[in-house]
């Protein structure tokens, strides 16, 4: 025990001694969130819609209100014509068209079906998605007003009313905030960044000055020296958490619905599993150099494929068996579903013990393949 | 009779195809000074390594203090200090927290670390600097330095890895007092080293020629047997008659 304090001690004035260190734990975290969050949003503010509306009847007017009154959309043009539209959309001055056929609002009263054609621009996949889903929201709500106003008229069965009764409340993120949404997550990121980065780096250090020969041949244990190795760069990890989360209540304002402990205590077991991965990286590699190019590829890996920037649902079904072992998606899952949504333990209680799997087996492997004689 | 402190029959040590140490056979006396010298790639450090338990032998019995180096490799670890040809001590620490941390990781009492800190301090008049970086001193006096904490938990061996390349001829001298100090104390001194005039402050030296021993004797001896006037001429003609 006395050893590992040693080891402590020593790590902790190299770390700080360091003097890109102090810097690198209080800009990476400002620069990350407000750069990245405010930058890598799929929020659709304004989605440019033109609209034809071959009908010119109340419904289509009532129609043509909701989408101008949503702001998230802006109405560029209006006319007759699907060939001026295409021609718009070609220019690339308009994201989406809504086309209403001259026949909508007769065929909604005498048929109880109206048919309109939206057409996206789809060459970014994501936001026409996003622009499919927030139109058919505006729509949906739309066929419900008629409903509800068809049934004050005429006696409509009330179970049909209710059936259809469809509530689009947006729960545990109300305002639709991105923000909200993005800050969780790249917190996850810069806690995986800092502690991998860290640990592949801090073995190979030792290795590289040769000061690691002599610690070999001292009688020190093997986990002693991973305690004293990886203790140190945990705090820290933990730190840059509390810290980013600071800055993401100042500068964003995100909602901390769940417990803060609970919070932590996840993070901790998660930087097991980022410093597992780091140390293991870190016994592979003769040089500060080959550990940063492994750790830049791995990352790249695990963070793309993390569900931050894309979804993980979105993804092909093999990718997303590859998902499923990514510590990056699990944790980015349960900052969110407890700051967001105030998820107890009994809730992530799966994804906890994931993780604590992961980290069991990373440890060992770096264990494992950590020697003290060649 | 002098007492055997390290004993080494028929150690080899082959990497793939390459055999670095060829059937070494050879007893170290405690208190002895052993040098052991050859040129670059004779695998002097190669068998040095093996001998500390950073790595291991492909074949042969070696027992170190009493201890076999295959099954009681962490016994041999209290028991003996190394210091490597590349530097040992932490560059990014004072020479204070480098004391401390190695006698803290041989377990030593915070009492003990306190008390033979001031000593070595004191002996190696570094108190003006002791809480300077050891990057900021000059080379000689880092190796000094290593060579002390090598030596700080009392072993009853230490290995020094060509201890004095690149350090001036004074430097050398001091160096060289300072083992025989604490050779005269009892320690066993077991160094490797291409300055043939060091080979002569030596006790005893062997000579290592492609992984092999092809002499080991006293200076004296070995300037008698090959009919040299010095170590220099004594290495010339074994590496090139070999």
């Amino acid at each position: 025990m006395r050893i590992i304090l040693f080891l402590l001690r020593k790590e902790f004035l190299q770390v700080f001694r360091n003097k890109s260190m102090l810097p690198l734990i209080f800009m990476v975290p400002i620069i990350q969130l407000i750069i990245l969050v405010n930058a890598a949003t799929f929020e659709m503010k304004s989605i440019r819609i033109f609209i034809i509306d071959n009908d010119m009847s109340s419904s289509s007017r009532s129609l043509i209100s909701k989408i101008s009154g949503s702001p998230f959309y802006k109405i560029v043009n209006t006319g007759f014509s699907y060939k001026q539209a295409m021609d718009e959309m070609h220019k690339g001055k308009t994201d989406a068209i809504l086309n209403i056929p001259p026949d909508f609002e007769k065929k909604l009263f005498k048929e109880n079906t109206g048919k309109i054609q939206l057409v996206i621009n789809a060459i970014n996949g994501t936001s026409a998605g996003l622009i499919s889903a927030y139109t058919n929201t505006i729509i949906n709500d739309f066929n419900r007003k008629i409903i509800i106003d068809a049934s004050q008229n005429i006696a409509v069965n009330a179970s049909l009313i209710k059936s259809l009764n469809i509530n689009y409340s947006f729960w545990y993120n109300p305002e639709l905030n991105y923000k909200t949404f993005m800050v969780p997550g790249v917190l996850v990121l810069l806690v995986t960044l800092i502690g991998f980065v860290l640990s592949s780096m801090n073995v190979v250090r030792e290795k590289e000055i040769g000061t690691i020969e002599q610690i070999n041949v001292t009688p020190i244990k093997k986990y002693q020296f991973i305690i004293g190795k990886l203790f140190p760069i945990w705090i820290i990890g933990l730190f840059e958490l509390a810290f980013g989360l600071a800055i993401g209540k100042l500068l964003f304002n995100i909602p901390m619905v769940g417990s803060l402990p609970l919070l932590f205590f996840v993070a901790s077991l998660y930087l097991i599993v980022v410093l597992g991965m780091g140390m293991f990286v870190s016994t592979l590699v003769e040089t500060q150099q080959q550990a940063m190019l492994i750790s830049f590829f791995l990352l790249m890996i695990f963070i793309l494929m993390s569900g931050l920037f894309t979804s993980i649902e979105s993804m092909p079904d093999w990718a997303q068996y590859i998902v499923k072992a990514n510590p990056i998606a699990y944790f980015i899952k349960i900052i969110r579903l407890i700051l967001l949504k105030g998820a107890g333990i009994m809730e992530i209680k799966k994804d906890i013990i994931i993780l604590v799997l992961f980290g069991i087996s990373m440890m060992s492997f770096a264990i494992i393949r950590y020697r003290k004689t060649s | 009779m002098k007492e055997t402190i390290i004993t080494v029959r028929n150690l080899s040590k082959k990497f793939g195809d390459f055999i670095a140490n060829d059937d070494l056979s050879f007893d170290v006396y405690k208190g002895e000074i052993f040098g052991f010298l050859g040129a670059n790639g004779a695998g002097k450090t190669t068998a040095m390594r093996v001998l500390c338990g950073l790595s291991k032998p492909t074949s042969g019995d070696i027992n170190i203090a009493g201890f076999d180096v295959y099954s009681q490799t962490e016994l041999i670890k209290t028991n003996i200090g190394y210091m490597s040809q590349k530097f040992s001590l932490y560059e990014d620490l004072t020479i204070d927290e480098n004391i401390s941390f190695y006698g803290g990781i041989y377990k030593l009492s915070n009492k003990e670390i306190k008390e033979k800190k001031e000593l070595l301090i004191n002996k190696l008049q570094l108190n003006a600097v002791r809480k300077k970086l050891v990057r900021e001193l000059p080379l000689g006096w880092r190796q000094k330095l290593a060579f002390s904490v090598a030596i700080f938990h009392e072993p009853k061996i230490v290995f020094l890895d060509e201890p004095t390349g690149g350090v001036d001829p004074i430097t050398r001298r001091q160096f060289w007092d300072m083992i025989y100090e604490e050779s005269d104390k009892g320690l066993t001194v077991f160094v490797t080293t291409h300055y043939m005039d060091e080979a002569e402050y030596c006790n005893r030296v062997s000579i290592m020629v492609d992984g092999k021993i092809a002499a080991l004797d006293t200076p004296v001896n070995l300037m008698q047997t090959y009919n040299a006037k010095n170590m220099d001429e004594v290495f010339l003609k074994i590496v090139r008659f070999s």
